[in-house]
């Protein structure tokens, strides 16, 4: 495959995120992971539900199919038929995620959007995370709220599950005995080194590191003709 | 038949300090802003405010009439942070219990079945525990023995709410995509006061919609405004969207000069300053 940017290696580990799904709803929070989503229902998760940001269940083409206003979606959450890629502004080792404030909670120095519903998506269904700019100011030793709940918290609450954090450095998961968040894939182009770098805490680096797969031809098709012609995902992701 | 009908500074005659109050809408859509814009006009302080936040949070924020806020969030949706209140927190201008958006509406919940509380898969494990320490959990009675947290009830003495169509007696109806939890905030309150973009009959309310947007009953309403605009600048689907231009000028107006320009006259004043704004 030539030409493939760093923004579609992302595209494709987001993507990678709904693969056999089944007939759930993609939750994705961010321009790169809505693409990914779409990508995937197009492809290898065709019953993936979809929204349109507002109360509608949709297709790829936006046909409405259902109805979901917030009252519903957060029974849809309890329900578990879920999966969820949420942002983080810090994410530390165990996948505690915080996107509320920064520094103490009781006069923080940076407010941000608040817990919203962090809290009840990581109890509830699958919840992943995508970080647009990997940088030790958002993977830290300890985040300064607990909103998303990390492994080393969630007491083996039995619907927690971090399937996987994509950042546009690589792919990362929690498969090591403590479940602390180990590199998983780099995409093409990055060095294990410059991820290192990036991450404010100890990253757990096995001995052979793959690279995030290539999109199939068909895939790059979507993404450049379908999904995203005027190329949005640059704008998240430069190369 | 009881007519509810009055103008936004008669409900807000009937709120007083100290009050909880429940803001209907959800981030920065049809939130009940000509009540919020009502509210601002009288002397009342030290709130309890329970919100969805957007704008309204961030108004009353900035003049300073909130004693304790209620919300899992505060945004205006398209400008993701809300300036205002993110001031008004970073100067620790107010008591906050923040908790997650699932909690929130069980709290609701618990309210309007005038419960105690309702237990939640929600907030273990998250530091929504450590701010709010007065936060209690239940344990399961039945065999799975789980642990869930009991979200108290959010009772209202006041609730506010935005909606297209109302008749005279208080039947409100939506018309856009989503309710919001605006029934709920009537149900969970002592007293509810709905604006709507017009006051029609009642036999009005079914002739072109269906029964299913009949989204607030009657008795769960004190009082009734015709506010047409009277969620701007924030969405009111499907009649308007946001005001984009505006909500940008309000997001980047030192919040004194904005207050001056836009909120020193009464309502008509309001939407004639907003028709001259550049």
């Amino acid at each position: 495959m030539k030409g493939v940017t760093r923004a579609e290696y992302c595209v494709i580990a987001c993507a990678e995120a709904w693969r056999d799904a089944g007939e759930i709803l993609a939750s994705p929070m961010g321009l790169i992971p809505s693409i990914g989503a779409r990508l995937a229902r197009h492809t290898f998760a065709p019953d993936l539900l979809l929204t349109d940001g507002e109360a509608m269940l949709v297709g790829v083409d936006g046909t409405v199919e259902g109805w979901l206003p917030y009252r519903q979606h957060l029974t849809l959450v309890t329900g578990g038929r879920r999966h969820v890629m949420m942002g983080a502004s810090q994410i530390d080792r165990y996948g505690n995620q915080n996107i509320s404030c920064i520094g103490d909670w009781a006069r923080p120095k940076r407010q941000l959007l608040g817990v919203r519903g962090a809290p009840v998506n990581t109890l509830n269904h699958p919840t992943s995370y995508w970080i647009p700019r990997h940088s030790r100011r958002v993977f830290v030793e300890q985040v300064d709220m607990v909103c998303g709940v990390g492994y080393d918290r969630a007491a083996g609450a039995r619907h927690h599950r971090i399937p996987r954090v994509v950042s546009d450095l690589g792919v990362f998961d929690f498969a090591t005995p403590d479940r602390a968040m180990r590199l998983a894939s780099l995409h093409p182009g990055v060095t294990v080194e410059k991820v290192r770098e990036a991450t404010g805490f100890t990253l757990e680096v096995p001995d052979e590191v793959p690279y995030t797969r290539e999109p199939t031809a068909e895939e790059q098709r979507l993404i450049r003709e379908v999904i995203d012609p005027e190329n949005a995902r640059a704008r998240e992701v430069a190369e | 038949m009881t007519d509810k009908t009055m103008t936004a500074d008669e409900a807000v005659s009937w709120l007083h300090s100290g009050m909880t109050l429940g803001i209907g809408g959800w981030g920065s859509r049809r939130k009940p802003m000509a009540l919020v814009r009502a509210l601002l006009r009288a002397e009342i302080t030290d709130l309890t405010v329970v919100s969805y936040g957007g704008p309204d949070v961030g108004m009353l924020a900035a003049a300073g009439r909130i004693r304790r806020l209620v919300t899992p969030f505060v945004t205006l949706d398209s400008i993701p942070l809300e300036p205002h209140y993110r001031a008004a927190r970073e100067r620790g201008a107010f008591e906050l219990m923040e908790i997650d958006e699932a909690m929130f509406m069980w709290g609701l919940h618990a309210a309007a079945n005038r419960l105690p509380f309702l237990p939640v898969r929600a907030g273990t494990g998250s530091d929504v525990m450590r701010v709010n320490p007065g936060l209690r959990t239940v344990t399961s009675p039945y065999d799975d023995g789980e642990t869930l947290v009991a979200m108290p009830a959010l009772r209202l003495d006041a609730a506010l709410v935005h909606v297209n169509r109302a008749d005279r007696r208080g039947n409100g109806q939506y018309l856009g995509p989503d309710p919001y939890f605006d029934d709920l905030f009537c149900e969970a309150a002592q007293t509810a006061y709905v604006s709507c973009e017009r006051i029609v009959d009642t036999a009005e309310l079914t002739k072109e919609a269906a029964p299913q947007t009949l989204l607030i009953k009657r008795h769960t309403v004190t009082g009734v405004v015709e506010a047409p605009n009277g969620a701007h600048f924030t969405s009111c689907a499907p009649e308007y969207g946001r005001d984009e231009a505006f909500q940008k000028r309000y997001a980047t107006t030192p919040w004194a000069q904005f207050a001056a320009r836009f909120l020193g006259g009464d309502e008509q004043a309001y939407q004639s300053a907003i028709r001259e704004a550049p």
